[in-house]
């Protein structure tokens, strides 16, 4: 469960982090995530980071299912 | 949004969808445990996109719709306590306990505060000293970890007036215990994507060994749940149930260590009472010794009444993915958003909330 | 403007007495500045011909004060938007003041110039008022009554349930914007660029609607409930079913972002500028057309159509082609952690 959402760390102050997201800004506590640097993206729940984001998993995940697109549409023609 | 719509690609999914109907040939059933993903399915119509072959059960996974009466009547009974302020996220606020519901007693003059984040209750905890403020701690593993951090931060300010009710639950032995029952056959389980942010994919792994499910830890939107049933497929096709993480960006298969310290720490393992399922053992939590002064059920003494349930509710079944909302005889009449008989109508991803409000074309 | 310069709002002020008037005479008044309020009786007395469209609304917004607007500024496009629905021209308004003993003077000539200054923009006039202050508890801060009288032109007939099979839906502009603000403010939350209330009057623009076509079969604001409710509302009334895109209605990403992270629906969030309209087939394009020319429709955008199937019920067209239920909001907009 659920509703956590993706936000980039702008700022760190001891336990606290600035981050934003989709132009929106906002303090949230790190106490969960005291590795997390600027520059991070995390998943952000009830205002604690509850995870840093990978992002090289992420594209990696997307371009794996683009991949399989070409291939597809390779095996099509 | 970064992370976000690059996940509800309509080309993608296009592609995705189209490689599930080819290779789909069995007739499995997977679980999608987590109501966020009940929500996402139904918000996208995901359902629809599938092939026949491919059938979706919700699951128990939503930490409101599993609070029994008897431990939401606690909740309403401290809010009628005179110098209480109830603070509380929007979900559990016209959930109906056995004789009432907290949006009801706030009309009546309670002090209930909905807020956003426990640090708000404990800003709120900061900003009134002679009230006792307790927070009502609802959720999963998601959310156990933030309300640890804050008993903990309490603790350290030396705020004094912070108090817990500890509803919270945990996913995997209430899953082992719907596979127990035998009520339900599961080929797939879609696991929690956030709660496994917290405990890893490791604790999943007993229903691929046990019990020959696939399990697949998925994110929230479209893409990744379709990646999801996607790999699903393709394990129960070959035949391989096992444990994969599809939610690569957000799960570690070690999940959060530091996370889980912290719920380790203010934490122990209680029996917990799941609505529609019953007391499960080990599968909720309590504060420990040391944060007892925390505890709001010790620090009050409340007398809720005994619990009643609504006649004719089908949520312990509905949840249990024993019958689905539209079984319930009082789905859409006598039970209403407007109007809820149980909790599966009030919180907004409760499996019969969801097929009320995205509903069935 | 003297009686502004004591410092906060007594009960006197409300008590009809020497500050009562003070409070009228030299704070109101020349705020508001016209011969029909000037004249202090204890009714307006004007004529008028023709159909009247008649409308009230109380405005309790919290907080007052809120990026791109405040309680003043919705109280008078609130009640000239209803009448402007109605296809009416906005003559006179009325406006009651319920002021909580102790509010800062300060606030309440700010409130005063923000309900001139919309009330010009509007061509409205306020022509009778009431001001009234209870003890401190007994409101949250301010409340504000208003009351608007418009006429209908001859010929002109919007209703909620004259949608037709093949109209389509229009919707004027980005959704949310209001209630973002408000929350945002409420609850402290920042943006870099902050979302603004799109609280706007909206009688010239539908004015201008009603020029270029007499085939505007609806028209409603999505207020509170936002969008869902006001295309639910419509689809009841009128016995029909919508069908909308969700690729064709715009959102700001700011709103999105702040959706997402409480929880809400886009689409129950109130607006206070943006207008829904079924509009025949026919017709559309040249009403579009127009509205794009108006600063208050320059992103609307045809979102969907009536249909006879699903009577009552609105169904979206979602991002990944599926198709979904998008029904109205119930109770108020809460956020969430599931």
């Amino acid at each position: 469960m659920c509703l956590a959402i993706p936000a980039l760390v702008k700022s760190i102050e001891g336990q606290e982090a600035g981050v934003e997201l989709g132009g929106m800004s906002r303090k949230i506590s790190i106490l969960l995530t005291p590795e997390v640097k600027v520059g991070d993206y995390v998943l952000l729940h009830t205002g604690y980071a509850i995870n840093v984001i990978d992002e090289e998993d992420a594209m990696e995940t997307l371009e794996l299912l683009a991949e399989m697109a070409v291939l597809e549409d390779e095996i099509e023609e | 949004m970064r992370f976000i719509d690059e996940f509800r690609n309509a080309e993608l999914a296009k592609v995705v969808i189209e490689r599930i109907h080819r290779r789909s040939k069995r007739h499995i059933r997977l679980m999608e445990f987590c109501g966020g993903h009940t929500v996402t399915i139904l918000k996208h119509g995901i359902r629809q996109l599938l092939p026949p072959t491919v059938e979706m059960l919700s699951g128990p996974g939503c930490p409101v719709c599993v609070t029994a009466n008897a431990d939401l009547d606690k909740a309403i009974a401290l809010a009628r306590e005179p110098g209480v302020i109830i603070t509380t996220f929007g979900d559990m606020l016209k959930v109906p306990g056995s004789y009432s519901s907290l949006q009801k007693v706030r009309a009546d003059g309670a002090a209930v505060k909905v807020v956003y984040s426990t640090l708000d209750a404990l800003q709120i905890a900061k900003e009134n000293p002679e009230k006792a403020v307790v927070f009502i701690g609802i959720g999963f593993e998601t959310t156990a970890p933030t309300i640890a951090a804050s008993i903990l931060q309490a603790e350290e300010e030396g705020i004094k007036n912070y108090y817990v009710l500890s509803m919270h639950k945990l996913c995997p032995p209430v899953i082992k215990a719907l596979l127990d029952s035998g009520e339900v056959k599961l080929d797939g389980l879609i696991c929690p994507g956030h709660v496994s942010a917290i405990i890893g994919s490791h604790p999943w792994e007993f229903a691929a060994r046990d019990y020959g499910i696939g399990c697949v830890v998925s994110g929230f939107e479209p893409l990744d749940v379709l990646q999801s049933v996607e790999m699903l497929v393709e394990q129960l096709e070959k035949g391989e149930p096992k444990v994969e993480i599809a939610y690569r960006r957000g799960v570690r298969p070690e999940g959060n260590l530091r996370a889980q310290e912290l719920m380790n720490a203010v934490f122990e393992l209680s029996p917990a009472n799941w609505r529609g399922i019953g007391v499960v053992p080990e599968s909720g939590l309590r504060l420990r010794k040391e944060y007892q002064r925390f505890d709001a059920e010790l620090s009050f003494d409340i007398d809720p009444g005994p619990p009643l349930e609504p006649k004719g509710c089908l949520c312990g079944d509905v949840l249990r993915g024993v019958k689905t909302p539209i079984d319930c005889k009082l789905f859409g009449g006598a039970c209403t958003p407007e109007h809820p008989v149980g909790p599966c109508m009030v919180s907004s991803e409760g499996s019969c909330a969801s097929y009320y409000h995205y509903g069935t074309l | 403007m003297e009686p502004f310069k004591d410092e906060k709002i007594l009960l006197a002020h409300g008590s009809g007495g020497r500050l009562s008037h003070d409070l009228v005479e030299k704070g109101f008044l020349p705020a508001f500045d016209n011969p029909l309020l000037s004249k202090l009786d204890d009714s307006a007395v004007f004529e008028a011909k023709g159909r009247l469209a008649f409308t009230t609304d109380s405005y309790i917004v919290t907080p007052i004060f809120f990026p791109g607007g405040d309680i003043g500024k919705l109280a008078v496009c609130g009640t000239v938007n209803d009448l402007a629905m109605s296809g009416a021209m906005p003559l006179y308004l009325s406006v009651s003041f319920i002021i909580e003993e102790g509010f800062p003077l300060s606030d309440l000539k700010r409130v005063v110039t923000s309900i001139q200054q919309a009330a010009e923009e509007a061509e409205v006039k306020v022509i009778t008022g009431d001001t009234k202050v209870v003890n401190r508890g007994s409101v949250d801060r301010l409340f504000v009554n208003t009351a608007g009288v418009g006429i209908v032109p001859e010929g002109v007939n919007i209703s909620g349930s004259n949608a037709l099979p093949g109209d389509k839906v229009i919707l004027s502009g980005p959704i949310g914007d209001h209630g973002i603000a408000v929350i945002s403010e409420r609850e402290g939350l920042k943006f870099a660029t902050p979302v603004k209330s799109d609280c706007a009057p909206l009688n010239k623009l539908v004015r201008e609607m009603l020029e270029v076509s007499s085939e505007i079969h609806c028209l409603r604001d999505p207020t509170r409930g936002g969008l869902a409710t006001t295309l639910n509302e419509f689809a009841t009334q009128s016995k029909v079913g919508i069908l909308i895109y969700e690729d064709m209605i715009p959102v700001r990403d700011g709103v999105r972002a702040a959706c997402e992270m409480l929880g809400f629906d886009p689409f129950h969030v109130a607006n206070e500028g943006r207008l829904v309209a079924a509009v025949a087939p026919n017709h559309a394009e040249r009403v579009l057309e127009r509205m794009r020319r108006n600063k208050y429709g320059v992103e609307a955008a045809i979102i969907g159509e009536v249909r006879e199937e699903h009577p009552g019920r609105i169904v979206m067209r979602t991002h990944l082609g599926a198709s979904r239920i998008v029904d109205m909001l119930v109770g108020e907009l809460l956020p969430r952690i599931c």
